[in-house]
């Protein structure tokens, strides 16, 4: 076990940790925030930079700082290791540029966005964004392209996580969607307009942190804040068969998997919750599930306001 | 003409590029050398011993980067040529390709073997077809003269190289995402660590190196790397392929020793022979488009006022408020007509275009620097956006993956850095500024 200090907090974690995982078994508001890095699909990482954070020092055996400010999901920690995220002015100042940057482009249609609500730009602008925008130019916008007949692709909401393309890498066998074009051009789509029709490709839209992949069969149904979360199971043969429903009265309004604080799915019996998509798109109806009861949501975000217990404060306690 | 040449002295010779003349004229001596008389670790002695360092634009001591090659047992290891030249401005590893393949060759061998390699190859630019074409040649005759395949000059040593074209992207010259692009994966540069000496090619360790680089093993094994390091001064040791380009008289390849000095390679005899037509120089870009801009009082002489030698050190004096950097050496002269803010823009708008988009500082930033400095080009600019270009390139320097943020970032920050007054006039004078020029910009009186 090697010993490393976040934001004066020590841990101690396996080495081959990486900062933001080992910022994880910390948890709480030392956690740097990840918009592309997803712990249950390996290659994932790095590309958005809002989890920088500055290194005071590298190790014990080599006490110096880092130069630059790290990626901390694909950094690994060191023996002695001292960082610093929300106590350093430098990654605070950054990590608003890169929200700006990922904002810059983004088309800022929350009001009519079905993510809104759970969305990770939101409460990542919420936390680190500016009041408004320096950006004057026009917009980039993409052609709107069909990928099948349950999830829905807009790629001008696309932060280009690569966590979809991870998806087909890691959970099915044919990727047919990737990443065509370059730089601002690039772009999340299939070759000439593919469907992408395979029994895990929904789980897109649960690893999503944008609204660029929705659920085709829960659009514009509801707010994400209305609905009821409630764990259910089924017997599956070809996924775990535990998911939540989100209920609105007794009607199921959508499927999805069980996640976790960072947005992840959680493991369920040591591997990765993923459903597959008959669970998802096509069991609609409590009849088909057996419900457990009340999921609770544990997320910072808007989806966990007025839900059944929540890890935030109440507002009005502090204006108290 | 002055000066040695290590690399360019025979690329005049008739039929150069064929096999029996470049043998004739002391070709592929290196490679008998280092094979018949040299073990593998010799040969990086020799290239630590000359001091070689990175002729793509990093600068890094190529010995150092052999040295930290992994060598697992039973793993492959892997050179990697990078012939992906494609920064603007630099032209010097086509020079060399188009009229010594041999050299490139033998140099490839040479360090292959010094490598422990049985495998490599040269990355080439996609648009560089007809160059392949000279290459596969050139390979072609090596085969058939023994110096490649099974059992080299009968040494019992066995190298295959190959040239693998890429499909025309800059970002491809950074090595990760050369090496994803060799792999034929989209080219993504990789996050580091691990580093390609540890994981490279097919997750086997890994070196590239430049063309030039690769070159210079020849003359560094033939004649010792002592020898070499006697060139230059410090740690600019050799000599180096400056491409000069621009409103020079005498633009194109030259070969000269690190540590001439600026003065003497844009006005001497024997190099650039000064500004074309009699203008007068406003601008040097000394080390191709990434690296900053230095105005005309900055060129021949430091900021503390010694003179400007063309060495890794003395170019990069007065770090980026004064300085700039060798880089690739893509030596570009701009004259008084020319127009600063079209040229910052137009370089960003390379940078946008060829920004991989994987991550988002470069991918945003870039775009974003573009589209404003075209407003401010176009006379449509106003006063804070030239600050908000000094505040992107602050978000988006050192924050990326790989170096292209950066080589974006650093020409922009040093052209509002020296030429504010330009930018400025472009948005104080919008007709006037989509008439005429705004000429030489004035020395600052501290300097």
């Amino acid at each position: 076990m090697i010993k490393v200090t976040i934001d004066n907090i020590e841990v101690e974690v396996e080495p081959g940790t990486t900062i933001l995982n080992a910022a994880r078994q910390i948890g709480g508001e030392v956690v740097p925030p990840a918009m592309c890095y997803y712990s249950k699909l390996p290659g994932t990482g790095g590309k958005c930079r809002t989890c920088l954070v500055e290194v005071a020092a590298g190790s014990t055996a080599d006490p110096r700082p880092m130069p630059k400010l790290v990626a901390s999901c694909s950094t690994n920690v060191m023996d002695g290791m001292i960082v610093k995220n929300k106590t350093s002015e430098k990654v605070h100042e950054n990590r608003g540029g890169v929200v700006e940057f990922l904002l810059a482009n983004h088309p800022l249609d929350c009001p009519v966005c079905d993510q809104a609500g759970e969305c990770h730009l939101q409460d990542l602008s919420y936390e680190h964004g500016a009041q408004k925008s320096r950006f004057e130019e026009e917009k980039r916008t993409f052609d709107p392209i069909d990928i099948g007949h349950t999830i829905k692709l807009h790629m001008n909401r696309c932060i280009l996580c690569y966590r979809c393309v991870h998806v087909a890498n890691n959970l099915t066998e044919n990727r047919v969607h990737g990443v065509l074009n370059r730089g601002e051009h690039a772009e999340i789509s299939t070759y000439i307009e593919n469907a992408i029709e395979n029994d895990f490709s929904g789980n897109m839209i649960d690893v999503c942190p944008v609204g660029a992949l929705t659920d085709k069969t829960f659009r514009f149904k509801s707010r994400v804040w209305f609905l009821k979360p409630m764990e259910a199971e089924c017997s599956c043969t070809k996924c775990s068969g535990k998911a939540v429903l989100w209920m609105f009265g007794n009607e199921v309004y959508r499927v999805t998997a069980r996640k976790d604080t960072y947005g992840e799915v959680e493991d369920i019996e040591g591997k990765p919750g993923w459903i597959c998509n008959e669970c998802r798109f096509e069991k609609k109806d409590t009849a088909k599930w057996n419900v457990t009861g009340p999921r609770v949501v544990d997320r910072h975000s808007v989806i966990s306001q007025g839900k059944y217990e929540t890890k935030i404060d109440s507002p009005t306690k502090n204006i108290e | 003409m002055k000066g040695r040449k290590l690399l360019i002295e025979q690329v005049n010779i008739p039929g150069i590029e064929t096999f029996d003349v470049y043998r004739k004229n002391g070709g592929y001596r290196s490679v008998d050398k280092a094979i018949k008389t040299m073990s593998p670790d010799d040969v990086v002695e020799e290239v630590k011993k000359s001091g070689l360092r990175g002729r793509g634009g990093a600068g890094f001591p190529t010995g150092m980067k052999w040295s930290f090659l992994a060598k697992p047992e039973g793993v492959p290891r892997y050179l990697v040529c990078n012939a992906d030249e494609s920064e603007p401005g630099t032209f010097k590893d086509r020079y060399l390709m188009e009229y010594l393949p041999h050299l490139l060759i033998e140099g490839m061998i040479t360090s292959s073997y010094a490598l422990g390699c049985n495998l490599s190859f040269i990355y080439i630019r996609g648009e560089f077809m007809w160059i392949l074409d000279i290459l596969e040649k050139a390979i072609a005759e090596a085969y058939a003269q023994g110096y490649l395949g099974k059992n080299i000059i009968g040494s019992g040593y066995d190298l295959d190289l190959r040239v693998m074209p890429g499909g025309g992207a800059y970002i491809c010259g950074e090595e990760t995402a050369l090496i994803e692009s060799l792999e034929g994966e989209r080219g993504n540069p990789r996050i580091k660590p691990p580093f390609p000496a540890v994981k490279g090619l097919w997750g086997c360790p890994t070196v590239v190196n430049n063309v030039e680089s690769i070159a210079a093993v020849v003359p560094i094994v033939n004649d010792g790397g002592d020898a070499y390091a006697q060139i230059g001064i410090g740690r600019s040791t050799g000599t180096k392929l400056i491409s000069a380009s621009g409103n020079l008289a005498r633009p194109g390849v030259y070969e000269i020793d690190l540590g001439l000095s600026v003065e003497e390679f844009i006005y001497g005899d024997d190099y650039c022979r000064g500004m074309a037509n009699g203008k007068k120089l406003k601008a040097c870009i000394p080390g191709g488009s990434s690296v900053p801009i230095l105005p005309h009082y900055l060129v021949s002489k430091t900021a503390i006022g010694e003179d400007r030698l063309m060495t890794y050190e003395s170019l990069a004096d007065g770090g980026f408020s004064s300085g700039s950097m060798l880089g690739s050496g893509g030596f570009i002269v701009f004259d008084e007509d020319q127009c600063i803010v079209r040229n910052t823009w137009n370089f960003a708008r390379f940078y946008s275009h060829e920004s991989c988009g994987q991550c988002s500082p470069c991918r945003e930033g870039t775009s974003w620097m573009e589209k404003v400095l075209y407003r401010l080009e176009n006379g449509q600019g106003n006063l804070r956006d030239i600050d908000l270009l000094a505040e992107i390139n602050k978000k988006i320097e050192g924050n990326t993956i790989c170096p292209l943020g950066d080589a974006a970032a650093w020409p922009v920050a040093a052209a509002i850095h020296h030429f504010r007054e330009e930018f400025e006039w472009h948005v104080t004078n919008k007709e006037e500024s989509q008439t005429r020029n705004f000429g030489l910009s004035k020395e600052p009186v501290s300097a």
